[in-house]
């Protein structure tokens, strides 16, 4: 294993954490308390399988990087997520219209990862996969809830359905470093989850009263390092204690 | 010499940060009690990838077991992965007890939550979830529709 490995696991823990990230924005500011706490639950899931993925990509790529030199001390360049997750909260039926279209990848990823050849790497995913599936029974539910709601919601969801849908394709774009990665039993290969991740993305909407928007031009940059402004601005956000104060412990 | 056992009893003191009437033994977070040489070696699993309580687990795990073995290593493992299927019988009567609903069985597919089999209240099966997410990872929130008290349910998982 080397580089495309590296890259690889990047991928997938760079969307974990910057995901991780957008949600604790909304803690403290969730419209109930019972979403607060449910946000605030799913970011730490997703945090938890951000560190074990980038822990285990310093491990393999051997320069002496650990997580939080890996999450606190890399430009948005170096970040591989996809731009889905990189995308503001908007309002809350955004959220959880991202937060289905990323729980949707994952609940397919992660049992896939299962069988990785890499012993670490199933192993997070075999405690992921369980806990991908509760948040997908949560996000979807929420996007039914509302699309299929009022007309004001409606017409929210809507508009978030607009916005966001040309992100959704992103993370089943294969390059050469994904076919790498596949070769080596690493990984899936992107491209292998999108019927799976169609069938249910469509029977949600379906059921929220959505229309399926038609495919565009799949926005596409961020799994090799290109993003929107919009990641700068988190990264500056998350990152500015820890380079403030560089070996502070507590 | 103190053995593997005297470890196991000493565990089935410490208890879970955050669901504080079970030990890590009731939860099965404790997995594996051995010696390598003269270094005890105990193996603790997360409940949750993102479980906050595991950084204060092994440090009150190898302060209990500090009180009579001199040299300990506390190891992380995620494999395989928790399952509330460890959580004993002694746990489950210890949560039911202080109020908190067991996890019920795991339904197939596995990544179904469950539910309770009755209300800790008073025993009602007729019970209804009021959210999906608790106060800690590990649990919803349900209510009971007989006596209509709320209660904590540890997700089946
Ligand atoms: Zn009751």
């Amino acid at each position: 294993m080397g580089d495309h490995a590296v890259d690889a696991l990047l991928r997938v823990g760079d969307s974990c954490l910057v995901l991780a990230q957008r949600l604790t924005a909304w803690c403290g500011h969730a419209p109930a308390l019972e979403e607060d706490i449910a946000l605030a639950n799913v970011a730490l899931d997703i945090l938890g399988q951000a560190r074990g993925l980038l822990t285990r990509a310093g491990e393999i790529e051997g320069a002496g990087r650990d997580e939080d030199a890996l999450a606190y001390l890399r430009d948005a360049p170096d970040y591989r997520n996809l731009l889905l997750v990189e995308q503001p909260n908007g309002d809350y039926g955004t959220t959880m219209l991202r937060q289905l279209l990323f729980d949707a990848w994952a609940v397919e990823l992660w049992p896939a990862l299962v069988f990785s050849t890499d012993p670490v790497v199933a192993g997070i995913a075999g405690k992921a996969a369980k806990e991908a599936a509760y948040h997908v029974r949560h996000s979807a539910s929420w996007v039914v809830r509302l699309g299929d709601g009022t007309e004001e919601s409606h017409q929210r969801m809507l508009a978030a359905l607009d916005m966001l849908w040309p992100y959704a394709g992103e993370a089943f774009l294969d390059d050469e470093v994904d076919v790498a990665a596949a070769e080596s039993g690493l990984m899936p290969l992107p491209s292998s989850l999108l019927p799976a991740y169609r069938h249910r993305v469509e029977s949600v909407l379906a059921e929220a009263t959505l229309p399926v928007p038609p495919d565009p031009w799949w926005q596409r940059g961020g799994r090799q390092g290109s993003h929107g402004e919009h990641l700068t601005y988190l990264l500056a956000e998350m990152q500015v204690v820890h380079r403030a104060h560089p070996d502070a412990t507590w | 010499m103190v053995t593997v056992q005297d470890a196991w009893d000493l565990l089935a003191d410490v208890p879970d940060p955050e669901l504080p009437t079970v030990s890590v033994v009731d939860l099965g977070i404790a997995r594996d009690v051995h010696y390598d040489g003269d270094r005890l070696v105990v193996t603790i699993t997360p409940t949750y990838s993102g479980c906050p309580a595991m950084r204060e687990i092994e440090h009150d795990v190898k302060a209990r077991l500090a009180e009579r073995f001199a040299d300990v290593e506390v190891r992380t493992v995620l494999s395989p992965p928790w399952t509330t299927d460890w959580i004993t019988d002694a746990g489950r009567a210890k949560l039911a007890g202080s109020g908190i609903a067991p996890p019920g069985a795991r339904m197939l597919p596995l990544l179904v939550q469950g539910r309770p089999e009755m209300c800790p209240h008073c025993g009602s099966t007729a019970v209804e979830e009021l959210a999906g997410f608790g106060s800690t990872a590990c649990k919803a929130l349900w209510r009971c529709t007989t006596c209509r008290e709320p209660f904590d349910y540890v997700k089946a998982h």
